[in-house]
């Protein structure tokens, strides 16, 4: 994981969103407008989360099938960083929703789901910061984490689907797909989103190498 | 002794052990009781919509008050005679037994002083028993799994509440709906979707918690 290649890419990546996001030709539709580039910053924030939320899911898995404390460090920095990525997706999707739905927080099953999500990783935080004892905290939060991932995919994917909801791609909405017809949107939310999670998976990395050598330090 | 012969045993102590002692079993009943009188001085009159919110309100805290002391009032000496005769698996299936059962009671006087205070007219009162029956069982098999980790930490109360609100809201959320179909005596067809979600959620809850509990449990 030490190696420059993925880094470089991601940055690359992330700056060609961002650049081409503001810049390039989007769909002009009414009440969205321009303000459909948000999109471009809105969805990636959400990969990422999952994808961190899941790393963490399989460290928790493999720290109960082994015990060896990296695993438990590698869990908790994914859902550390995972936070940080749902704290942004929520910012961007509140802006985006002032401007089309006119609330910034419109009651939503989406919304509300995703909030629920955070609280119940928030506990999470809580629950590790409850017990002193090392091998019992990571033991027991490894397994409130397990219990906790498929509530979370039920919270922000199942439930909105089956409910109404304002949320595009869910509640029988379509998803941006539809608007996108010369597929000029997908040139840039794709890369945009392995950047992203190229970028979230850096983080993780540093943050991880940093509480390894703090970890051994205390040895 | 086999799987099925630990668990009656177990089962049959936990029911001789509330016995002897009443005074949980009677401190929980007239909980639900005097909640429920309380509400009435202060409502007076409900609305339909209010009427079914509230019932599902007080029987969520008062499910999380009788729940939470299932792994917290047997010592730590006593969890680990357990753990020298019986398996893992024996004990959490025995603790989801008994709590279903104790649920069931509860909701049972919940819902008869209820619909005594507050009069109101069910559309389809079979189909409002089956929600409060899948309601005790969700809320019986989430809440021991949560309890079962909020009782290693040292604050248990107030982390039994954190982990378990964002965990059981999905459950509620279908509940609710399933018993406003109830209410209005919808065609049954209309309610076969939530019935199904209600019995995954537990189906997935009692699975995880019988592959967690014994990680959890090896102290």
């Amino acid at each position: 994981m030490r190696s420059f290649w993925w880094k470089a890419l991601g940055t690359i990546l992330v700056l060609y969103s961002v650049i081409a996001g503001l810049l390039g030709p989007v769909p002009v539709l009414p009440i969205v407008h321009e303000s459909i580039r948000t999109l471009y910053y809105h969805l990636p924030m959400w990969f990422s989360m999952f994808l961190m939320y899941g790393i963490s899911v399989v460290y928790s898995i493999k720290y109960l099938s082994s015990g060896k404390e990296e695993y438990d460090l590698m869990a908790v920095e994914s859902i550390n960083v995972g936070i940080v990525f749902c704290f942004f997706g929520l910012i961007s999707g509140s802006f985006w929703a002032s401007v089309t739905w006119g609330d910034p927080w419109p009651s939503d099953p989406k919304l509300n789901g995703s909030a629920i999500a955070t609280l119940m990783y928030l506990a999470y935080l809580v629950l590790r910061s409850s017990l002193n004892e090392e091998q019992k905290r990571a033991k027991i939060s490894a397994i409130y984490n397990i219990f906790a991932f498929p509530i979370m995919i039920v919270l922000m994917y199942i439930l909105p689907k089956l409910t109404d909801s304002l949320h595009p791609a869910s509640g029988g909405n379509g998803g941006f797909g539809q608007f996108d017809l010369d597929n000029s949107m997908r040139l840039v939310l794709y890369p945009g989103i392995i950047g992203w999670m190229l970028l979230a998976l850096w983080m993780l990395s540093i943050r991880y190498r940093y509480r390894i050598i703090l970890f051994q330090k205390n040895q | 002794m086999n799987l099925f012969g630990q668990v009656k045993y177990l089962v049959g102590k936990d029911i001789r052990l509330e016995w002897r002692s009443k005074y949980a079993l009677n401190g929980m009943l007239l909980y639900v009781v005097s909640t429920v009188f309380v509400c009435y001085q202060a409502f007076k009159k409900l609305d339909p919509i209010t009427w079914n919110v509230l019932f599902w309100i007080i029987l969520l805290f008062a499910s999380i008050n009788t729940i939470a002391r299932s792994f917290v009032h047997e010592g730590q000496g006593r969890q680990l005679y357990y753990y020298t005769l019986v398996s893992a698996q024996a004990v959490i299936i025995s603790k989801i037994v008994y709590n279903v059962l104790l649920m069931l009671l509860l909701s049972a006087v919940a819902f008869f002083v209820y619909s005594i205070i507050f009069k109101h007219q069910l559309g389809d009162p079979l189909l409002y028993l089956v929600s409060v029956l899948l309601g005790a069982l969700g809320f019986a098999s989430i809440f021991t799994m949560v309890s079962a980790i909020s009782s290693k930490a040292t604050n248990s109360g107030t982390l039994m509440a954190i982990l378990s609100f964002p965990v059981i809201i999905p459950l509620l959320l279908f509940l609710i709906k399933l018993s406003k179909n109830a209410m209005d005596g919808l065609d049954r067809s209309v309610s076969y979707n939530e019935v199904i979600v209600l019995v995954a959620i537990n189906l997935i809850t009692i699975s995880i918690s019988l592959l967690l509990f014994p990680y959890l449990w090896r102290d």
